[in-house]
């Protein structure tokens, strides 16, 4: 059986919900605890219902991979950790990399499963699904977002101490400064519900016809390379190759053509419904619903409908 | 997996030239070296970004390389870089096959070097370098003392086209075949190929003016709304 520990990636005090996927589906196949690095971080991990090591220190106080590649590879080599599981990020993935390099052990990504031994990702542009396997004594393993729910665990909380000890130059990286963009509503990877908006739009301030619609269904506002290249909405929002990888259980475009740089991001969405005026729009290969029409006729009644439905 | 075609410099590397020529135009000095893992005939894709400006051409190959996972990869690079000291070592933001965010990270710790990733700003100033990360939450500025390790995003520059006379001068520039310092075996494993799961029956129609009462419909039958 797997003896799992989920490294816990946290952000204005919670922890990321993809990581807490991560550990919910490790604790359906093993043993899983988790492992909260940051600094005034004992709160949010006695937040989880597992055992979860608190590396609680001003030195790894800011969002960098090294310090913690340090933190995690002596937890693994004391407490004999055969596992160690990511969700997604531009920091899970950095650590987990530099993990895998101190411990000789093999990093397989963009999993959207686990069951205590293989993994599964589907690769090459979703074009195959491939099962995984590790031939080093320690796996690891980098979750796709969006690829799992949440399941409720079952454990006590425990928080225990991990020690910092960090390398020379695991420390000499240093965070300047941190500008973090406004969040309006769900982000989208924890989005159940995504409307995204490309070029179809044709203008800014037309991102708020995504707006409603996305706040009327409760979800969350995407955007394709295109449009956040011109400035019309932020890169934290961009979903495909250079961006996110999102699959939320209803993804909406809006204007999107759907080339494959897109389409590498978002087409594990459960249901995809687009509008688009182009009848050739690649996009309406791979949605469930394809609407040819206007979308600046459609969206307004159809955030009405939903909003009258849901009232 | 077909690997006999035509190979190429990935898009995302021509960011991590463009920003190391632009680093060396800016300094006045410097050299420019590209390097590569791969089969004896990716020296052509090397020579693209030769054709751009680069100074000379490293290719790590060797048979033993086929099949080589992250950490195989992570070790060769590593090996050669270590020969070649270099103050900056600038990598693309992903490998355009595997899409993969992970290698530099793997490299840095190899070489016990710092690493700034996702940058879509990079400014050297005398022993340092500082980058700006993007990230899901936001823009992080982070420094990091030379030598170091970056991965630049697309976002940072627009590459420039290789010149006539660059592409005829870069068939003149060093270019250099090595073998890995260092090999190891693969630590991950491909069990089994099988195709994705097919979608559900995609239903297409045209708007004739009640299009957002039929996808309210829709969803609803979808239990959506």
């Amino acid at each position: 059986m797997a003896k799992t520990l989920v490294f816990l990636e946290h952000h204005d005090g919670a922890i990321q919900k993809n990581a807490l996927a991560v550990l919910s589906k490790a604790a359906s196949v093993g043993d899983a605890h988790g492992v909260v690095i940051g600094s005034g971080v004992r709160d949010v991990a006695a937040s989880v219902n597992t055992t979860v090591w608190v590396a609680d220190d001003e030195r790894v106080a800011a969002p960098l991979p090294q310090p913690r590649v340090d933190v995690i590879a002596k937890l693994v080599r004391d407490e004999g950790y055969d596992t160690v599981l990511f969700g997604q990020s531009v920091l899970a993935a950095d650590t987990a990399a530099g993990l895998a390099a101190r411990l000789d052990a093999g990093l397989n990504w963009g999993l959207v499963d686990f069951d205590g031994t293989q993994g599964r990702a589907p690769q090459l542009q979703d074009t195959v699904v491939v099962e995984v396997g590790w031939s080093s004594p320690v796996r690891i393993g980098i979750f796709r977002s969006g690829s799992l729910d949440v399941g409720e665990l079952s454990g006590a909380n425990e928080v225990k101490d991990a020690a910092v000890e960090l390398e020379d130059f695991s420390t000499a990286a240093e965070m300047l400064e941190q500008a973090h963009a406004e969040q309006q509503g769900p982000s989208i990877e924890d989005a159940d519900v995504i409307v995204a908006g490309g070029r179809g739009l044709g203008e800014p301030e037309k991102f708020s016809l995504a707006e409603e619609l996305a706040s009327a269904l409760g979800g969350a506002v995407a955007a394709t390379r295109a449009v956040v290249d011109a400035g019309w909405y932020p890169y934290s929002a961009q979903v495909g190759q250079t961006g996110k990888t999102v699959s939320p259980k209803l993804y909406v475009a809006l204007g999107i053509s759907g080339a494959i740089q897109h389409k590498v991001g978002m087409q594990g969405s459960n249901v995809i419904v687009a509008i688009n005026k182009d009848a050739n729009a690649p996009i309406f290969e791979f949605s469930d619903l394809g609407v040819v029409g206007d979308l600046h006729e459609i969206v307004p009644k159809l955030t009405e409908l939903v909003r009258a439905r849901k009232s | 997996m077909d690997r006999s075609g035509e190979l190429a410099i990935s898009d995302f590397d021509t960011y991590a030239v463009e920003e190391a020529l632009k680093l060396k135009e800016s300094a006045g000095e410097g050299e420019v070296v590209v390097v590569s893992m791969g089969p004896e005939r990716a020296m052509d894709a090397l020579r693209k970004a030769l054709a751009m400006g680069a100074d000379r051409a490293v290719l790590i190959t060797d048979s033993a390389l086929e099949g080589a996972d992250l950490l195989v990869t992570a070790k060769a690079l590593a090996g050669a870089l270590e020969g070649e000291a270099p103050d900056l070592v600038l990598f693309g933001q992903q490998s355009a096959d595997g899409g993969g965010a992970v290698l530099w990270a793997a490299v840095a710790e190899r070489l016990r070097r710092p690493v700034i990733s996702q940058a879509s700003e990079l400014t050297v100033d005398g022993a340092s370098v500082t980058g700006k990360r993007q990230t899901e939450f936001g823009y992080d500025s982070i420094r990091a003392p030379l030598p170091a390790i970056v991965a630049v995003s697309d976002a940072i520059n627009t590459p420039r086209y290789p010149s006539l006379k660059g592409i005829m001068g870069a068939k003149k520039k060093p270019q250099e075949t090595v073998a890995p310092s260092a090999a190891g075996d693969a630590a991950t494993t491909v069990v089994e190929l099988s195709p994705p799961p097919p979608r559900g029956e995609a239903r297409k129609i045209e708007d004739d003016g009640s299009a957002a009462e039929q996808i309210v419909e829709f969803l609803a039958e979808k239990r959506l709304v």
